[in-house]
């Protein structure tokens, strides 16, 4: 349990990061919460030669709102998110999904921009980000750009994140009247990491549902939005009968993953029934 | 290359050189000899390394030494205040909730935190909130009982202002 | 009058762990001292075609760097087996050598090639890095049964076949087949009980130490038996005298089994020291742990159990292939046959079994004792069997069991119970135990709202399990026919000081258990003094005179028992002096409440005012020898069985096949009880472990033999949430045959569990059809491929 040798900065800002990456470029690595790239240095799976430390960064570590979204800061904790008054009115499934990950100790650690970043496919965000239709806020040496998280997630632990380039933020568009989520796990039982997740956003209006977003984790190399189930669903009644055809199709083009815990079969079955329990908790 | 840090460790105030690389759970053991806090694994599961910073439970396995420069560190050895015990060593000790002692820190600081966030929890709260630490001796079904002794001795002078 | 004895005493060791003052052995920093980092074949099967060190060695703070050539080349040996199981035929057992560090080939993912030793972890590490390595990969099997086969790898050339050893107990084979024959009704099952990792929170670690001007050795190992561990060291492995070594195990996080043995890096430790003159210390990762520690269980079986049309056993038949592993660990032996084929009789009447075992060679790391082991094995075939047969015969789990149980015996005014299978059991009221369990449970309120569940779409199950173990290792020459190397009694000195307090030195080590306390009270109530002026010690070879360590549940039946008797020796050499000084006869004298009175009066001298005559012999008993300070060895006259039953309950979710433990209920007879909360405690923490084995735990080889769950992210250890509050009772038949009447509580939880907790959800799946051929662990997706059929 000894990492390489390595040093050690510690970023004042934003953009002071920024300067620091590109002064020592692909050599150096950001630090957020640590709770992914130390493990995996302590194995020596991972050695950088330099650490950019952002995690005291304080403009990076907030919830707020601003207009019609909720933002939330790259630095902040998934403990924040958990207890968060604001991100619970937004989307009940934003403090539930965060209450899942890992344990106390590591979501008092652990941040939602080094969760996105690091974009593992058996994480929890990426599935509820996508749930949100949240967009994904970086910035580089040549200013800022943002992603639908939708399409941030580019493969297996990949990203459309540049050399160079921070996530600072995530913005969530407040939901219609008559919304509402629930993120519902499947626990890999040793790592308690998703062998699948299922996030789940309704809006019900008139007893119809008039919007609907899936997110899935864990079932492929990459997050996905469950567009089949969208598509059912919409215009429907929110039955159980409805659910039930609707999530048949989960998965249907994705690249479904199988490991010892999971076979690619299971794994299919099971995000089938993780997407109907999201689909129910969030409609009945 | 040895940085220099700073930070404050059961109320005192400690200053080090360091290696970037020197993890927050050797420096304790190693530069201050506060072995109380163990290390149980390499991939950040058992939490038999678990110490408060800044008031948090956190893996001290899992945090750089320099990452805490500045930062406000508790470990088990900081926990009993003018030689008294705390109200959870208390509850581990009545309730038999260690065994061979190895988990004990970890749990114990885990705990502060689950009941600083929740002064009065429920069985499965408590179950559901030790989830990052590892007991191979007890079951944990006697620490789940010591967790719920500290919670009363806790509450119960609370409780006694109040009405 | 008892003060002590019988009572829930707080333990007297938990503050120092509690404030975080224990001292563990990676917690211990000697000056001088340096850190050892092993290098270990990545490959379960490679030859060393070669190794260069000089890229490592050449950099920062390296000290030396050691190859398997440098330790062949010194000429020490292996490491030993502690007890031999020879071929039916008479031939040998097998019995290849273990070097500290290999030198030809690796013959299992772990096994050590090289060590760094360098002023600091960090660097050990860096340059175990730089050390080139040039392999030959050969072909590796991890299955016991596959490795027998003809053209599987050879883990060792002198070893055909892969065969250790071959066993058989019991009946003839041909006696066994005949009743089989006249069975009414035969169940089968075929099944492994899987490989466990044990996993105790504390890795294990060791430092060795030597000083060159005394010529004195000190190993600190994270130990449950350190005499032993120096006999090993001493004796067999480096040749170095004995008188001149000693051995601490200081505290222990833990053990279960995986501390019992001598490792490798023990000797290692001390052998480098001996070299480089300063203080070498390693410690193992958890990464390490999984490939290294000696794994529990394994065992590959087809067991047979023939019923008339009543429903009484008239036969149990049983062939198992047991892995060993890559090497002989100390007790590796015996487990899968003394500790497991004598077991076969369990609870029940059966009049013929026979039960036959091959032990096996792979490219695993060794395999060796576990909590319980062995008997866990025995119990898992023997239960899983009751609770098939039930279904398949149509007959209530519980009542089949309570029709074949052996009827109740004291083992004082009815004799002990000689079972097929070698073993006379002490005493027992097995019937006691399942009925007081059913009671629990509510079993006939449970049976209708399973029913009622069932309606609903839900599956809930109940399982049970009934279990006898021998514990109390051992009486020494019965184990010796058995092919011991060593005898297994017990030592235990009590010193009394010229003050009255007493220190007791046990050979007995605890790492969980609470000797500390319990022995303290054993110690305190007999002399009638508080228990605060008792202090046990053990652990360290230089105080203790000498000792066989901790397993087997055998600390207090044996270790105890060894006080005891240096305390009737003090209290007889007591009587004495007290005899002296109150001027009266020595039979007119009681001792009670800490202190000798004559009888009818009320003249009477303190225990206290006694210790001190007896170091200030001014005014003394002529021809009685000054001072008070007993040492006993016990060696105990059989096992003891302790038994019990318990119970599952579980609700299986029809989407996912995940299994929820609701409710689990033991009762367990342990024999007298000397501390309740301690062995509430004891049973509670096995009781994890074996429904760990049920739903979680289990090693998993690929067909490279590579262990691929070796870390926490993968192997499924049981966390708080996954576990239930646990409801415990117990009966109290006392051991007839010791001195404190107590059988041993360590490993019964352990025991009985897992069948319990399988049984409970082969009787949730019911409405699938009768369901046997499920493996452990019962993870969701093997028990939702079972409801797909
Ligand atoms: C025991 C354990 C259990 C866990 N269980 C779960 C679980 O159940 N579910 C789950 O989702 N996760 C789980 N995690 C992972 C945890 O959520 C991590 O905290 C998270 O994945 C990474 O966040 P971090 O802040 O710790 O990032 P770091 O570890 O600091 O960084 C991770 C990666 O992202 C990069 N990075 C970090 N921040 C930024 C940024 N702002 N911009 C650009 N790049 C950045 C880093 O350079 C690095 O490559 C677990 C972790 C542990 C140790
Ligand atoms: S040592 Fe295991 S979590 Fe830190
Ligand atoms: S008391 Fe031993 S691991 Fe918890």
């Amino acid at each position: 349990m000894v990492t390489n040798k390595f040093d050690y900065i510690r970023a004042e800002s934003v953009d002071d990061a920024i300067t620091l990456m590109v002064k020592h470029g692909m050599d150096a690595k950001l630090l957020a919460g640590g709770h992914s790239l130390i493990p995996a240095m302590k194995l020596r799976l991972n050695a950088p030669g330099i650490l950019i430390d952002i995690r005291k960064i304080q403009e990076l570590r907030y919830i707020k709102k601003d207009g019609n979204k909720l933002v939330i800061g790259a630095g902040a904790t998934h403990h924040d998110v958990a207890t968060s008054e604001l991100a619970h009115q937004t989307y009940s499934m934003l403090p539930e999904a965060a209450d899942l990950i890992g344990d106390q100790q590591v979501r008092n650690m652990g941040t939602i921009g080094g969760s996105l970043a690091h974009a593992d496919p058996a994480a929890d965000w990426p599935g509820v980000m996508i749930a949100a239709g949240a967009s994904v806020h970086l910035k580089g040496p040549d200013g800022e750009r943002s992603v639908p998280a939708e399409d941030f997630f580019t493969g297996f632990y990949m990203t459309d994140l540049q050399e160079n380039e921070l996530l600072t933020a995530i913005s969530i568009p407040l939901p219609p009247e008559g919304t509402r989520s629930s993120y519902q796990k499947f626990m890999q039982p040793a790592s308690r990491f998703a062998i699948v997740g299922a996030a789940a956003a309704v809006t019900v209006k008139g007893g119809k549902i008039e919007r609907v977003k899936v997110g899935i984790n864990g079932l492929a190399d990459a997050a996905f939005a469950a567009g089949n189930i969208e598509k059912a669903l919409v215009g429907k009644e929110p039955t159980e009968a409805n659910i039930d055809a609707a999530v048949e199709s989960t998965g249907a083009d994705a690249m479904v993953m199988a490991d010892h815990f999971a076979s690619e079969e299971y794994r299919l079955h099971l995000a089938k029934v993780y997407a109907k329990r999201a689909l129910m908790a969030a409609t009945q | 290359m040895p940085t220099k840090i700073t930070m404050t460790v059961n109320g005192q105030s400690v200053t080090k050189d360091v290696d970037a690389r020197t993890l927050l759970v050797h420096f304790l053991r190693d530069n201050l000899q506060l072995t109380g806090t163990h290390v149980g694994c390499d991939t950040s599961n058992c939490g038999a390394c678990t110490i408060l910073v800044d008031g948090h439970a956190v893996k001290s396995c899992t945090m750089l030494a320099v990452q805490a420069d500045g930062s406000e560190v508790t470990t088990i050895e900081g926990l009993s205040q003018n030689g008294e015990m705390h109200p959870l060593q208390e509850g581990f000790r009545e309730e038999h909730g260690l065994q061979c002692g190895f988990c004990t820190p970890g749990m114990i600081m885990a705990a502060v935190d689950l009941l600083d966030r929740n002064p009065d929890p429920s069985e499965q709260e408590i179950r559901e909130g030790l989830e990052g630490n590892f007991c191979r001796c007890t079951g944990y079904h006697n620490i789940v009982r010591s967790i719920q002794y500290a919670a009363k001795k806790i509450n119960e002078p609370k409780k006694a202002v109040a009405s | 009058m008892t003060n002590y004895i019988g009572k829930a005493v707080k333990r007297v060791e938990d503050k120092r762990f509690l404030t975080g003052k224990g001292r563990y052995t990676d917690d211990i920093v000697l000056p001088g001292m340096l850190y050892a980092y092993i290098v270990r074949s990545p490959y379960a099967h490679a030859k060393i075609n070669n190794i260069d060190t000089s890229r490592a060695e050449n950099m920062d703070g390296v000290v030396k760097i050691y190859t398997g050539k440098d330790i062949a080349e010194s000429g020490i040996n292996g490491i030993p087996t502690g007890w031999q199981v020879n071929f039916k035929n008479g031939d040998t057992m097998k019995e290849p050598p273990h070097p500290l560090l290999v030198a030809d080939k690796a013959r299992y993912m772990g096994d050590g090639v090289a060590v760094v030793i360098a002023e600091s972890r960090e660097e050990a590490r860096d340059a175990a890095d730089e050390i080139d390595i040039d392999w030959e990969e050969l072909p590796a099997v991890a299955n016991a049964k596959k490795a027998t086969e003809d053209g599987a790898p050879l883990v060792h050339d002198e070893a055909p076949n892969n065969k250790c050893f071959d066993w058989e107990l019991g009946n003839p084979k041909e006696e066994v087949d005949k009743a089989m024959k006249q069975a009414h009704h035969i169940t089968t099952l075929e099944f492994t009980n899987q490989r466990v990792i044990p996993n105790a929170m504390e890795t294990r670690a060791a430092i060795g130490q030597y000083e060159e001007a005394t010529g004195k050795y000190t190993l600190y190992t994270t130990s449950q038996n350190p005499h032993l561990t120096r006999l090993l060291l001493c004796a067999f492995v480096l040749g170095i005298p004995e008188h001149r070594v000693r051995v601490v195990a200081p505290d222990v996080g833990g053990g279960f089994g995986s501390k019992i043995f001598h490792y490798a890096e023990e000797a290692l430790m001390i052998w480098c020291s001996e070299r480089l003159k300063r203080p070498v210390k390693w410690t193992s990762d958890r990464s390490e742990a999984f490939m290294t520690d000696a794994h529990g269980r394994d065992h590959i079986s087809k067991a047979e159990m023939g019923f008339d049309k009543e429903g009484n056993v008239l036969a149990l038949r049983v062939k198992t292939h047991a892995n060993l592993g890559a090497y002989l660990s100390t007790f590796a032996p015996c487990v899968p046959t003394w500790l497991h084929g004598t077991l076969l009789q369990g609870l029940y009447v059966t009049p013929k079994i026979n039960v036959d075992v091959t032990g096996v060679f792979t490219n695993t790391v060794m395999v060796d004792a576990y909590r319980g082991a062995g008997r866990p094995e025995a119990t898992y075939l023997l239960e899983r069997l009751m609770d098939t047969a039930a279904l398949e015969m149509d007959m209530d789990p519980a009542e089949l069991r309570l029709k074949n149980f052996i009827p109740p015996f004291d083992g004082v005014e009815q004799p002990g119970y000689q079972t097929q299978v070698a073993l006379q059991y002490d005493s027992g009221n097995y019937h006691a135990v399942l009925k007081r369990a059913l009671e629990m449970v509510g079993y006939e309120k449970f049976r209708k709202e399973q029913a009622q569940a069932r309606k609903e779409g839900k599956l809930l199950g109940i399982g049970f399990s009934t279990y006898i173990e021998a514990c109390g290792i051992a009486p020494s020459a019965v184990v010796g026919a058995l092919g011991a190397r060593a005898g297994l009694y017990e030592v235990g000195q009590v010193r009394v000081q010229p003050t009255g307090k007493v220190s007791v030195f046990t050979g007995a080590h605890s790492h969980g258990q609470g000797h500390e306390t319990t022995f303290a009270q054993v110690v305190a109530d007999r002399l009638g003094i508080p228990l605060d002026d008792v202090e046990i010690i053990h652990g360290d070879s230089d105080s203790v005179a000498f000792g066989m360590g901790t397993y087997g549940s055998r600390s207090l039946a044996v270790g105890g028992s060894a006080i005891v008797k240096s305390l009737d020796k003090i209290i007889e050499k007591g009587a004495k002096i007290a005899a002296h000084k109150l001027e009266a006869a020595e039979e007119d004298l009681e001792f009670a409440e800490g202190k000798w009175t004559v009888k009818g009066t009320d003249k009477s001298i303190a225990f206290g005012d006694v210790a001190l005559t007896a170091y200030v012999p001014h005014d003394y008993p002529e021809g009685v020898e000054p001072g008070m300070d007993f040492s006993s060895f016990y060696d105990p006259a059989n096992f003891t069985y302790p038994y019990g039953a318990h119970v599952a309950i579980v609700e299986v979710d029809k989407d996912t096949g995940y299994t929820k433990l609701k409710r689990f209920i033991a009762v367990d007879d342990v024999g007298n009880v000397i501390n309740p909360m301690i062995v509430d405690g004891q049973i509670h923490g096995g009781l994890a472990q074996g429904i760990g084995q049920a739903l979680f735990e289990g090693a998993m080889y690929d067909e490279d033999a590579q262990l691929i769950n070796g870390s926490y992210m993968d192997y499924t250890m049981p966390r708080a949430d996954d576990l239930p509050s646990f409801e415990i009772d117990r009966t109290v038949t006392p051991c007839p045959h010791n001195p404190l009447g107590v059988k041993g509580a360590g490993e019964a939880g352990c025991i009985g569990s897992t069948p319990a907790v399988v049984n409970a959800v082969m009787d949730a799946l019911r409405p699938f059809g009768i369901k046997k051929d499920l493996e452990m662990p019962l993870t969701p997706e093997r028990v939702w491929r079972h409801m797909q059929g």
